[in-house]
């Protein structure tokens, strides 16, 4: 007699429990990061301020009708039927000087008013935006880009070459942070450099994107050096020597995918950091250099008519503030969605 | 800790004397200079001499003999300078700390005391504004609030025009004058901290002793503020040596520009503008020393602070 007799009826060939399909890591990380409000409502208003500050030629063209590069000292607008100077004789003070327009407040030109140099603000701000997130953008990537590229060599091949870059990263990480880049600024912006066969002018946008992307290697390399270190140890590299493989194999199949992980939650954290220190870098006029405009420079442009036009400074930082804070929030979210140890939901 | 000081001595010096295009002498000189005067120029300031002897000759001047002189404001020695803008640096630094510790410890324990609440969620989301904002333009609106729009106000009106009182001369004075710079700087860092804080509170509340505390009977109270946050403070202690450091070798150059503090900060950042190779050079390494020397005091007291550490 055999024991079958003693066994529910249950058939063998089926799954006891509703099966899902197996999803990969990065789907199952994709759907945790959709189902995050607060995540996703930063990264909706992250499109609404790229698409704007693409759209921003189109908005000096049609909207504002302005030049937002030219001065425009002598112009006027139409305001309620009446043709009003866009910089006007101040009343503040002395009585001395013109004042520039304030916000009109209505969809057209000068919806936020003038500048020193009777510019539209709103336009300018959304040319300014296009320059802050494309250098912040840029200069992420090539921070990530040269932290992975340094971490991982450093944490894998171990010996004589990580002592090298360690001490490298130590000691440009020793130097304050704000220091090196505004150094390297100072002394780059005036002249411009030469590296090689590439020739970098003086008023370049590389500048500042090469200045911010490298001050930064340090802080992510560091934690990618250690994650690559703890890879090196971890039993399928070590399986992946064992068999032969080489060197090149086992960085691109099997650490580079765990440290991409590293590096995407390391993404929104650093455009945020970037986005800061160009402003910073703006601000101290190191940064972009006249006649482009990014939302730092627009603050110093905003700084000579604090008391009489605060618009001027207090709306390229209210932009900054939005976008960073969306960027951290963003990151936050990122961070929980690929964090394996995240609570598990069972449908 | 000498070596990572020797190597930032050098690559301040690289920076700004050997970076292709940057000649020292022609900024000097200023422009349109004539050749006769930039040799004149290169000979008078020693820049004609090989790199390694210029570096040598500028540290000695620094460290040894004490007499490196500016080469902007003639004559007028270079450390004195740092020494006079010291003070003020460390008002700045010392008042925002206290209150950014404060601050952050009041946010980071209420937040962990009634997590996942609105209360909590609040308290980080504000946190989070805090982070978001950069510091030049919150110094930029706290002014336009405090010295000009709300100015005649009974809330700002004892708000003194810009610029730094000595302490000892008037504290009363000294103490107006620091407390809005002080908000400004504080504003980041509560906001950093205290999230940290909050983060490592709920962290330690998963332990088993804190466990074993609620057993005992203890109230919520007591566990947050006596169990809790003593390892909550390792980071916290840790991040705030660092940042300190940072900040009292002239990281606050954006707030002390903005109001106007002739501190360390503010002396680096004219000398940088112009070009003053000498003050530079003073200034990176006042800075430098103090990073480093937070750096090492943070990795002494992380063996004082966690005895897990100490245990080999």
């Amino acid at each position: 007699m055999s024991g079958a007799e003693l066994l529910p009826a249950v058939a063998w060939d089926e799954p006891a429990l509703p099966q899902e399909p197996a999803r990969g890591y990065w789907a199952s990380a994709c759907r945790k990061l959709a189902r995050d409000r607060t995540a996703m409502t930063a990264l909706g208003v992250l499109a609404l301020i790229v698409v704007a500050c693409l759209l921003a030629p189109l908005y000096a063209d049609r909207v504002s009708h302005t030049d937002p590069f030219a001065s425009n000292l002598n112009g006027t607008i139409t305001l309620g039927g009446q043709d009003v100077a866009v910089m006007q004789p101040s009343t503040a003070g002395l009585g001395l000087g013109v004042t520039p327009i304030g916000p009109t407040w209505r969809w057209g030109p000068y919806l936020l008013g003038a500048d020193t140099q009777g510019r539209d603000v709103a336009a300018r701000l959304l040319y300014g935006g296009r320059n802050s997130l494309l250098i912040s953008s840029l200069a992420t990537l090539i921070c990530l880009v040269l932290a992975a590229a340094t971490g991982t060599i450093a944490g894998f091949f171990g010996g004589a070459v990580d002592r090298v870059i360690s001490w490298l990263l130590d000691v440009l990480w020793a130097f304050p942070v704000f220091l090196l880049a505004i150094s390297l600024s100072i002394v780059l912006i005036s002249h411009g450099i030469t590296i090689g066969p590439i020739d970098i002018s003086a008023g370049s946008l590389a500048l500042p994107i090469l200045i911010i992307g490298l001050i930064y290697v340090p802080y992510v390399a560091r934690p990618v050096r250690g994650q690559v270190l703890a890879l090196r140890r971890s039993e399928f590299v070590l399986a992946s020597i064992g068999l032969g493989m080489p060197d090149t194999r086992i960085l691109l199949r099997d650490v580079l995918p765990n440290v991409m992980t590293t590096l995407i939650v390391f993404a929104p954290l650093m455009l945020a950091l970037d986005m800061v220190a160009e402003a910073a870098l703006s601000f101290l006029s190191i940064g972009v250099q006249p006649p482009d405009a990014s939302w730092g420079t627009i603050i110093q442009d905003g700084d000579t008519l604090l008391y009489t036009r605060p618009i001027v400074a207090a709306a390229p930082g209210i932009a900054i503030v939005i976008t960073v804070l969306a960027l951290n929030v963003l990151g936050d979210g990122v961070r929980d969605a690929l964090d394996p140890r995240s609570k598990v939901r069972v449908r | 800790m000498v070596f990572v000081l020797f190597g930032i001595s050098v690559l301040v010096f690289l920076i700004f004397f050997a970076t292709p295009g940057a000649d020292p002498a022609a900024r000097i000189a200023g422009r349109n200079a004539s050749p006769e005067t930039l040799e004149q120029v290169r000979a008078s300031f020693g820049l004609d001499r090989p790199l390694p002897v210029q570096y040598a000759l500028m540290m000695q001047r620094l460290f040894i003999t004490g007499e490196l002189t500016s080469f902007v404001n003639r004559g007028e020695r270079v450390v004195p300078e740092v020494m006079e803008a010291a003070p003020v640096t460390l008002s700045l630094v010392f008042g925002g700390a206290v209150l950014w510790v404060a601050g952050s410890l009041v946010i980071g324990l209420t937040a962990a005391a009634f997590r996942n609440t609105v209360v909590d969620r609040g308290l980080m989301i504000l946190s989070l504004i805090g982070v978001s904002m950069p510091v030049f333009w919150v110094g930029e609106m706290l002014n336009l609030v405090t010295q000009n729009r709300l100015h005649d106000t009974v809330l700002f009106s004892w708000v003194p025009a810009l610029g730094y009182k000595p302490l000892l001369a008037d504290p009363w004075d000294w103490f107006k004058t620091m407390l809005v710079p002080w908000v400004s700087l504080a504003i980041l860092y509560i906001g950093l901290y205290g999230r940290v804080l909050r983060a490592s509170l709920v962290e330690a509340e998963q332990e088993d002793y804190i466990r074993t505390a609620r057993a005992k009977g203890l109230s919520e109270f007591h566990i947050l503020t006596r169990h809790a946050l003593r390892m909550s403070l390792i980071g916290f202690v840790t991040l705030f040596g660092l940042d300190f450091g940072v900040l009292v070798g002239g990281g606050a150059l954006l707030t002390e520009v903005v109001f106007g503090l002739q501190g360390v900060g503010k002396l680096t950042f004219d000398a940088l503008h112009t070009l003053d190779l000498p003050m530079i050079m003073a200034t990176v390494m006042y800075s430098s020393v103090f990073v480093v020397l937070a750096n090492t005091v943070v990795d002494l007291l992380y063996a004082v602070i966690d005895p897990r550490v100490r245990a080999r």
